[in-house]
């Protein structure tokens, strides 16, 4: 027999109108990386929660060295010196970087808390294991790499030797990815057990021991990861093979759908602009993207031209009409469909039910409402054709409140919602950021669909792979501004690479403007 | 699609259900924190009077179901005022205001009783809409100054509060039909500028309760069927995807602020324009610089009832009930002055143990076993958490 540090055995966990967790066993060993992997709602989350104390399982045991433990709260997993960075963190945002580390086990003297000491230690952590943080700056001001770390240190201020990554990478940038990757192969070889949820395979090729899969609550099975590859796990997954290369036909550029001019935009953090000058225009029927480092005016840019923010200067035209000073109800009503980057803050209102999100760009229409009235029926028949046609999983289908449903099946909700709406133009940002490899081949092809169907999509993502599969032609964005034009046929990730990380420029082809 | 998706949807009547829709855990929490606060109160009265606790307490507990008219009378101003606060607190806004709005309400109502002249059955119900009127005024200032210039509401509205009082103390005093300077109170109003009585023996009860009933079924529609309803929750829940579904935040502010102020508006006319049981005489108003203590009751009510209309019907009703019934525990010899403590105790710890709402579930839960099972289990991961990008 095997010494499991850590054995969860038959859990089975129920939410209304769905069995989350199904009868599932998962052994974990001390030393090393443990990925998790399953399709969005498959239960990886619920499972995970179960372990950290925050849902008791309805059946099953837990437990830890070969002995049965019961972790009735998070306070328990974290006796047992167990830990957790959660998929939407759990950061206090009015509190600083240290305040959050320190919260609930401060050091204290005599009931004064001895910050000082903590800080020091903090510090030393940070250093040992290159997390760089900065332990006075508020939560609320700092990136959500920064956010992340702190909740990594957190873990390590507990001195939690099970330390659970639920989806850590889907918030990062390449570079950042990187580095986490490094710091949980090091928790690893200094005796730290890791589970890791994923959905990106070549993570869990490249950092982790074993991987175990489930699908739809059921436990299929546990793989040693060294003799298993991508495609075998994703089959395992989704019951199928996936492709990962995008099918599509070249593209057939027609009329000009957006035309942006000069588009120049004030940044919140710092006195030059975020955005300068910014110029290009999309085509009907062509997949445009426009690809960056994170933080180099892409949000800032897609704010302006979607109307959640004002530009300093700059004009834009949607379908030959400015739309420079619309409101955003009126740049929808002209043709813009809107996959914003946040889902939480802006995508979505979580308390709302899956129905409710699903008009909410619509409710006004005379389909859903007639003298102010919402058609209730229209909305119920709507929806659940849509969480169908777009395979939306939820506990209790159109009436499900969506808080309470994967991250994942959120992000699909919104994509079929803007798909869906009558649009000449499709704003993505991010569009398939924390969805499984099936959902991510699905919305690339409904991306593609929809270039088919003779719209413009202008697609802003930070994944090289996505960017190179899925668009015709590629704007790169650095520190504000377009610095180059890039086909990619014929360009290499390398290039992109250059580019974006200033290294390289060219000036976009003015023949663009010519139509 | 689902699999393993169970057939809970259509199965006709299930009692489990029901006891996990929404309003049915804020109606249990409702219950739960009324027994805190009823708890509290008895230890108060115990301390202050060990041997006649319990007696003051029944009365507390079941004096007011021996007035009922007048349990309803009282409950009129503070569910229109309940609604003023809840009806804001839906999207978001806190209405402290509803003092100030009362105020004006009530001043607006006296004025068209004394100034204006109008035939019997056309007097009151212009009285009634001229306090509307008055309130909206009151409730349109500080929604102007959040959307306009982002001015926090809960700080224009304390203002407000005091502006109102001491401008309407200034106008009835600088008034010679409506103050009478050596009773300082005003006139009696007359008869045709009183709301029907419901007739009830020996109780002020009017028509008033009947609308300010209709008023909150009205809004309960309102909030649940419409468009406006749906716009106005959904900026209360998330006002960032609100501006995204590009709902016009701005107005939707004003035009929230204008009707609650218009609904504690009422509230003012309903309370002034009481029928008095005494004949010849009237309800009267004091010009004493004192901020109306009905509108801070509407926030225990709108606490109390979820800010949910028709959950604040309810708070209301047993808000007046347990006043009604403390004022009669001075027939056991409490002192008033122990009893507005008492009052205040039990109506001010129900609505704040109605904050801690999903701390005390888990309370329970953790003591008395999973019977109040994971009625919102989807509530938890929120408080003061952030949501990650
Ligand atoms: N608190 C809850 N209340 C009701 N249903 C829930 C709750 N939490 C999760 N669920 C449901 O349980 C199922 C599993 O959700 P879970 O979050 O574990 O999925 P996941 O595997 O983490 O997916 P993703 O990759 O999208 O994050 C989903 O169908 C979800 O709707
Ligand atoms: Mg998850």
């Amino acid at each position: 027999m095997e010494n499991y540090i850590v054995e969860m055995l038959n859990i089975t966990k129920e939410f209304p109108g769905i069995i989350a967790n199904d009868n599932i066993t998962l052994n974990l060993k001390k030393g090393e990386v443990h990925a998790l992997l399953g399709e969005n709602g498959a239960g990886k989350s619920t499972l995970m929660s179960v372990l950290f104390g925050l849902y008791q399982a309805e059946k099953g045991e837990i437990r830890k060295n070969g002995e049965v433990v019961k972790i009735n709260n998070p306070n328990d997993a974290n006796a047992l010196g167990i830990g957790m960075v959660h998929q939407h963190f759990k950061l206090v945002e009015i509190f600083t970087v240290l305040e959050n580390i320190i919260l609930g086990v401060e050091p204290n003297k005599m009931g004064f808390i001895e910050k000082k000491e903590a800080k020091k230690k903090v510090i030393e952590l940070s250093e040992k294991y290159g997390l760089a943080i900065n332990p006075d700056a508020l939560i609320e001001n700092i990136s959500v790499g920064m956010q992340q770390r702190v909740e990594i240190l957190k873990m390590l201020y507990r001195e939690n030797e099970i330390l659970i990554f639920d989806e850590p990478t889907a918030v990062l940038t390449p570079q950042e990815i990187k580095e986490l990757l490094k710091i949980m192969r090091g928790f690893a070889e200094e005796g730290k057990s890791i589970l890791f949820i994923t959905h990106k395979l070549n993570e869990i090729m490249e950092v982790a021991d074993r991987c175990t899969v489930l699908r739809k609550g059921k436990y299929i099975g546990t793989v040693d990861v060294k003799t298993t590859t991508k495609e075998e796990l994703s089959r395992m997954m989704v019951g199928r093979d996936i492709s990962f290369s995008v099918d599509k036909e070249i593209s057939k550029p027609g009329e000009v759908v957006l035309s942006v001019n000069n588009i120049t935009v004030a940044s919140k953090l710092h006195k030059n602009n975020a955005v300068k000058g910014v110029t290009f225009d999309v085509r009907a029927g062509e997949i445009v993207c426009l690809a960056g480092i994170e933080g180099n005016g892409q949000t800032e840019f897609v704010a302006a031209l979607t109307g959640l923010e004002k530009m300093t200067e700059g004009s834009i035209r949607l379908c030959g009409k400015d739309i420079t000073k619309s409101s955003i109800r009126e740049r929808s009503i002209s043709g813009m469909s809107h996959i914003p980057e946040d889902r939480h803050k802006h995508g979505l209102v979580l308390e709302y039910s899956l129905e409710e999100n699903m008009v909410l760009q619509r409710y006004w229409e005379s389909k859903f409402q007639n003298k102010g009235f919402i058609k209730f029926d229209a909305v119920r028949e709507y929806s659940e054709g849509l969480i169908k046609q777009f395979d939306v999983r939820s506990g209790q289908g159109p009436i499900t409140v969506v808080r309470s449903m994967s991250g994942g099946n959120q992000q699909k909700a919104i994509i079929a919602r803007e798909i869906d709406k009558k649009h000449e133009l499709l704003v993505a940002v991010q569009p398939t950021r924390g969805l499984d490899v099936g959902a991510i081949e699905y919305i690339h092809k409904q991306l593609v669909a929809t270039r088919d169907a003779g719209k413009g999509v202008l697609l802003v993502s930070l994944e090289l792979e996505e960017v190179m599969n899925v668009s015709d032609r590629i704007l790169v964005m650095y520190e504000g501004e377009i610095v180059g034009e890039l086909d990619p046929k014929t360009t290499t990730v390398q290039e992109l690479g250059l580019y974006m990380s200033g290294a390289k420029r060219n000036t976009v082809k003015e023949t663009n403007h010519a139509g | 699609m689902q699999d393993n998706k169970k057939s809970s949807q259509k199965s006709g009547f299930d009692f489990r259900s029901i006891t996990k829709t929404k309003g049915f855990s804020a109606f249990t929490a409702a219950l739960l924190a009324i027994a805190l606060g009823l708890i509290f109160g008895l230890i108060v009265m115990t301390l202050a009077n060990p041997s006649k606790a319990m007696a003051g307490f029944r009365y507390v507990l079941v004096g007011g179901f021996s007035r009922f008219g007048d349990v309803l009378y009282f409950a009129t101003p503070i569910l229109m005022t309940g609604l003023a606060v809840g009806f804001a607190f839906k999207m978001g806004l806190f209405n402290i205001g509803a003092s100030g709005q009362y105020t004006m309400g009530m001043f607006f109502a006296l004025y068209v009783g004394f100034m204006v002249e109008l035939p019997a059955g056309l007097h009151w119900i212009v009285a009634i809409l001229a306090g509307m009127i008055g309130g909206m005024i009151w409730g349109f200032i500080p929604g102007i100054f959040k959307a306009l210039l982002n001015v926090n509401e809960v700080i224009t509205s304390i203002m407000f509060n005091y502006i109102g009082m001491y401008l309407v103390d200034m106008w009835v005093q600088g008034n010679a039909t409506m103050y009478i300077a050596s009773k300082s109170r005003t006139n009696y109003l007359p008869s045709t500028v009183q709301i029907p009585s419901l007739g009830v023996q020996g109780s002020n009860v009017n028509l008033g309760i009947i609308f300010a009933i209709l008023i909150a079924v009205t809004l309960f529609i309102v909030l649940q069927k419409t468009t406006f309803g749906y716009e106005l929750k959904a900026t209360g829940y998330n006002k960032y995807a609100a501006d995204y579904a590009g709902m016009k935040g701005k107005r939707n502010v004003v035009v929230t602020m204008i009707i609650a102020g218009g609904l504690a508006g009422l509230g003012g006319a309903f309370a002034i324009l009481a029928p008095s049981a005494i004949a010849g005489s009237s309800m009267t108003y004091e010009p004493i610089n004192i901020i109306a203590a009905n509108g801070f009751n509407g926030i225990a009510v709108a606490l109390l009832g979820s800010s949910n209309p028709i959950g604040i019907i309810f708070s209301a009703i047993f808000i007046s009930h347990i006043q009604r019934g403390g004022s009669l525990a001075n027939l056991v010899g409490f002192k008033p002055e122990i009893i507005d403590v008492v009052i205040a105790v039990i109506i001010y710890f129900s609505a704040f143990a109605m904050i801690m709402n999903s701390a005390l579930a888990k309370f329970v839960k953790s003591k008395f076993g999973k019977k109040v099972e994971m009625a919102n289990a989807n509530a938890e991961p929120t408080t003061t958490n952030k949501e990650a990008k």
